[in-house]
């Protein structure tokens, strides 16, 4: 009787084990076929054209999206101009003025947001910056991509400087230094390695975010520097082609996705690294 | 921090320091995000207006969507969302609590990081390659593979019956359950490493196998934690924009059929905004914006709330070694 009850135990425990290995599968399998078929898919509609040209009208082949490439670039940095410094000085008053009430709702707040879908950020940003003027603009966009930016990064900067040792602070307290610059000195430069990566996974996110430019940056199929026009995504150009009804563009849509998550991937990837040299 | 001087007994004279400075700056920037949140509220509710004065309570319950009329209700939306949702959380809860477990305890030590690493990788993917690969992929396969299987099989329920499209609900829900996996599983395998060790080596030294141990022990530990992040992963079901708008076939009807095409909040906000041709239409749009806004706040503030509960109780009760 005793050994069948064990038996049971352990079949039943085998089962359960297997299970989860299964549940493991289930979840990389999804990333793998992604990954592939980005890579036979992108990589045959991959050229230098691709990345150095515009794009081309219906029926004309060849053409690129090095504008949508160019452009994602502005949008970031208009979005860093926005999000950087709110969400570092954000961090830091968190971490050395936030242990109070109001401190653990900001908190609280800032977790929120990060869920907050990033579409109900564009209708935000759409209503401050295009309905008064009747105007799409790549600020908009980037205003949108910023604010997105805000709440992680100020969440990684207040635990990255919770953790800093005490005795470093007293250290430089000691010598005599006000305590701004012992924060911005000393604890805020020990810890810049782990800021740079959460800026870079920030950036990572903002990078694929589609949802908040379609009716704020709205996309141009020609160059644009001026933040004051539309401005061209890589994320929207992919969709915009995906969807449309012709072979050509499908096969660009999958080269930009291919490019797309090379640079998505390769910020996660150094964002890994430094943190592991920083530390 | 003593406000009074030791020596003199009195309050030192109050100046503008440095650091007195410092203090506000970083204050306006931690004010940005209540800021925001509300600004988003206000911003939103006004542009709402026109459709909330027309339409009243009607709005949520009509379910004709009709711009050259100017006949707006949210309906087939909401329940698309909903729909789409759930049917995500069915597919993600089990696959990521069995991919928690196996990374938290069944792999070998040197895989746990490689592994877990990889499961992160996907919560990294933007959206719109979902899509893209929803599009070219996964609705082929649907078409041709699933959907006539499941039929075969499953046919009698009326969620299995209509044409096979590939595009439409099941396709919506099998992307968004892909892409919420990632943060029901970090969020559960942090719960799970968490769980005290004596609690473990007790359950295991009353004779307890391994999946009883996991029974008694990890799943009671870890339970208000494992809501929140379930609950975390519905806030995103409910708010992916891009891949579902790419793969749901977007049109604003009800249907019990996972096969049929149907509709989201997000996805008639990312095909209908930048053409919205009159202010009620503008309007209406907003407004499901605002619903979209709300119930997220909502939702995304419970799961915070619970996995905090969670962190706290983990914190307080852990009687760790």
């Amino acid at each position: 009787m005793n050994r069948y009850i064990a038996l049971k135990k352990r079949a039943i425990n085998r089962l359960a084990q297997g299970l989860c290995l299964l549940a493991l599968l289930a979840s990389i399998v999804p990333l793998v076929t992604i990954l592939l078929d980005a890579l036979a898919r992108g990589g045959s509609a991959l050229s230098l054209a691709f990345l150095t040209e515009l794009p081309r009208p219906v029926g004309e082949s060849g053409g690129g999206m090095a504008n949508a490439i160019v452009g994602s670039g502005i949008l970031v940095a208009l979005a860093s101009v926005v999000g950087l410094p709110l969400g570092i000085f954000g961090g830091i008053y968190l971490a050395e003025f936030g242990a109070h009430r109001f401190g653990h709702f900001i908190r609280f707040l800032a977790d929120v947001l990060s869920g907050i879908p990033s579409i109900v950020n564009g209708i935000f940003a759409y209503t401050l910056l295009v309905l008064p003027f009747r105007h799409f603009s790549a600020t908009a966009g980037g205003f949108a991509l910023g604010l997105m930016m805000i709440p992680t990064v100020a969440r990684t900067t207040e635990e990255l400087i919770l953790r800093v040792p005490t005795t470093l602070r007293e250290g430089a307290l000691a010598l005599g230094i006000p305590y701004w610059k012992m924060v911005l000195r000393v604890v805020v430069r020990s810890v810049r390695g782990g800021i740079l990566t959460g800026i870079l996974l920030a950036i990572a996110r903002i990078m694929g975010e589609t949802a908040p430019l379609l009716f704020t940056s709205f996309g141009n199929p020609f160059w644009s520097f001026n933040v004051f026009e539309p401005i061209s995504a890589l994320p929207l150009q992919i969709f915009n082609y995906a969807l449309s009804p012709f072979d050509e563009w499908h096969a660009q849509a999958w080269a930009g996705a291919l490019v797309l998550i090379t640079i998505v991937l390769g910020l996660n990837l150094v964002s890994r690294l430094i943190m592991r040299f920083s530390k | 921090m003593a406000k009074v001087n030791a020596l003199s007994g009195r309050k030192p004279r109050r100046r503008i320091s440095g650091d007195l400075i410092f203090k506000r700056a970083t204050l306006l920037a931690a004010l940005s995000i209540p800021l925001f949140v509300l600004g988003s509220a206000i911003e939103l509710t006004r542009g709402a207006g026109e459709a909330i004065r027309r339409f009243g309570f009607s709005f949520l319950f009509q379910t004709s969507w009709d711009p050259v009329n100017l006949k707006f209700g949210a309906l087939p939306f909401i329940y698309g969302t909903l729909v789409s949702s759930l049917l995500a959380l069915l597919i993600a809860v089990p696959i990521s609590l069995g991919t928690a477990l196996f990374l938290a305890e069944i792999a070998p030590w040197w895989l746990r990081d490689p592994l877990s690493f990889i499961v992160e990788l996907l919560a990294a993917i933007p959206s719109v390659i979902f899509g893209l690969w929803g599009i070219f992929a996964l609705a082929p396969w649907l078409r041709s593979t699933a959907e006539p299987a499941l039929k075969r099989t499953l046919g009698f329920l009326p969620f299995f019956q209509g044409p096979a499209y590939g595009i439409g609900m099941l396709a919506a829900g099998l992307i968004l359950a892909i892409m919420i996996l990632p943060i029901i599983t970090s969020v559960t395998r942090e719960l799970f490493l968490s769980t005290p060790v004596p609690l473990k080596e007790g359950a295991l030294a009353l004779g307890a196998s391994w999946w009883e141990m996991v029974q008694a022990v990890f799943f009671p530990h870890a339970r208000s934690g494992i809501l929140g992040a379930i609950i975390l992963g519905l806030g995103r079901a409910l708010g992916e924009t891009m891949a579902v708008t790419m793969v749901v076939g977007n049109r604003p009807q009800i249907s019990l059929s996972l096969f049929a095409p149907g509709y989201t909040i997000a996805a008639v906000l990312a095909n209908e905004f930048s053409e919205a041709d009159s202010n009620l239409y503008l309007s209406a749009l907003i407004e499901i914006g605002l619903i979209l806004f709300l119930i997220t706040l909502l939702v995304n503030g419970a799961a915070r709330w619970l996995i905090w509960k969670s962190g706290w109780a983990a914190a307080k009760g852990g009687s760790g070694p």
